[in-house]
């Protein structure tokens, strides 16, 4: 099994959005994000994965500097997940599949890809057009292709937020035990503090633009 | 073959007449484009007065230096109008491919086409090189401007598929591949359609030109074919450039996308 990743933040700014003077993302567990709407949570995931790039100051990933990665080879190695995740034209074989393509990846067979659809209660066929799946099973769809990634670091922007409580249950149940067993990363962006304090190791808060890392209590 | 009938004062401005109707159409239809159509018959007409003396001065004293400044300035020309259809909407990135691509495509088919094909003699000779650069740097305009229509249209409407793809890992060429095949499509579709219909819809201005001016139909139509062959050549090399290159201009050093969104 290969080392889990983290990320150390020392003195990033970003824009006129972000400023974390120091923050630990500790590897091999699970750390949700939290605070209000427009705060930075999102920007915070973006600078994760090298989709938006500090204006000042390093983010450490594995011991070495964000800033000298390669973008393309560091996002294939910490995915993102949207908020709301863009759904590309074709089937749910095509979406599942999409990221794996763009990775140049071999494409699984049947039974990994129904399989993962059982991971994220999708019960729609593989060849079913994915324009016809309401908001909740886009979200899940969007899930399950980055599980097929398989990503040393999952960043989940708002992954329950179309989803109901029993749904997203199972499914942070699913990933809690896929992160633990498998030494990943997950660091998910919520609103809601119960999901947070059941599933988290730890908690970040963030407020205007600063960010407070804590235990979960 | 009969030789060409000469045109008179008179007659060409006989030609008029069809500015008149058109003018007196769209005012019953209450259609406000009357200064333009003034504007752009009276531009058509100093332009080609002009060019027409330039010609004859070019013809008769051929000349190299002369032969390259008046390809210069009708590329730069091409660029400007390309730039001028944008006003103002094109990042610097951007203008630079243009003026890249669009020299870089037309020149290179220009010379393949003057050297390799009609095999001219002296290698300037204006009364080849000027007409053709014309139809070849004509041609590639029109299609660069739809080209970078599209391309920069596909970007702002489909700029979240082009997040997502870049968020699961694509390269910036995987992620916009589908605006660059569609862009494509779009910018070489007037070309093929005017392959498509010559003969049978119309009769090409080249090949029409000649006819009037005494050659054989045979000639005529072998120039067409090469001329339109080269147009398709010219076209399809000026866009992939600019595609190329010009998709490269939405993305920084970071492969994100230049005008990302925060929060």
């Amino acid at each position: 099994m290969s080392e889990a990743a983290g990320f150390e933040f020392i003195g990033v700014k970003y824009i006129h959005i972000l400023d974390i003077p120091s923050l630990t993302i500790r590897p091999g567990i699970i750390t949700s994000v939290l605070g209000p709407s427009g705060s930075g949570k999102t920007s915070l995931l973006r600078l994760l994965n090298k989709m938006a790039s500090p204006t000042s100051g390093r983010i450490i990933y594995n011991g070495t500097d964000l800033a000298g990665a390669r973008p393309v080879e560091h996002r294939r190695r910490v995915v993102m997940m949207s908020q709301s995740p863009v759904i590309f034209e074709g089937s749910v074989r095509d979406n599942l599949t999409a990221g794996l393509m763009f990775q140049q990846k071999e494409i699984p067979g049947e039974g990994i890809l129904r399989n993962v659809c059982e991971q994220v209660k999708l019960a729609q066929p593989l060849d079913s057009p994915s324009g016809n799946l309401s908001g909740g099973e886009k979200q899940r769809l969007a899930l399950g292709r980055i599980i097929l990634l398989d990503p040393d670091v999952y960043l989940l922007d708002e992954p329950a937020s179309g989803l109901d409580d029993e749904t997203a249950g199972c499914i942070f149940d699913m990933l809690s035990e896929k992160i633990r067993s498998q030494n990943k990363t997950l660091v998910m962006v919520t609103h809601s503090r119960t999901v947070a304090r059941r599933i988290s190791d730890e908690l970040v808060h963030i407020t205007r633009g600063m960010a407070v890392s804590g235990a979960v209590r | 073959m009969n030789g060409i009938i000469n045109l008179g004062f008179y007659q060409v401005a006989a030609a008029y007449i069809f500015v008149i109707i058109v003018l007196v159409i769209i005012r019953q239809r209450g259609i406000s484009r009357e200064k333009e159509i003034v504007i752009a018959s009276f531009r058509m007409t100093l332009q080609l007065v002009l060019v027409g003396y330039i010609l004859v001065y070019v013809f008769d004293n051929p000349s190299p230096f002369i032969t390259a400044a008046i390809v210069t300035v009708m590329e730069a020309f091409a660029v400007y109008t390309i730039f001028g259809k944008f006003r103002g909407s094109l990042s610097r990135g951007l203008k630079r491919v243009i003026a890249l691509a669009t020299g870089t495509g037309t020149l290179l088919c220009l010379l393949f086409f003057l050297f390799a094909i009609v095999r001219v003699n002296p290698w300037y000779n204006p009364q080849y090189f000027i007409p053709i650069a014309g139809m070849l740097i004509g041609n590639s305009m029109t299609a660069v401007s739809l080209a970078v229509k599209s391309l920069t249209d596909g970007m702002t409407t489909q700029k979240q598929l082009v997040e997502e793809a870049l968020v699961l890992g694509a390269t910036p060429q995987m992620a916009t591949r589908g605006i660059l095949n569609s862009t494509f499509d779009a910018a070489i579709m007037p070309t093929i359609n005017s392959m498509i219909g010559m003969g049978i819809v119309f009769l090409p201005g080249m090949m029409t030109g000649q006819i009037l001016a005494g050659a054989a139909p045979t000639t005529a139509i072998a120039y067409q074919i090469a001329i339109m062959l080269g147009i398709l050549g010219a076209v399809a090399l000026t866009v992939i450039l600019t595609l190329q290159m010009g998709y490269r201009t939405f993305f920084n050093k970071e492969e994100q996308l230049a005008a990302g969104k925060a929060d």
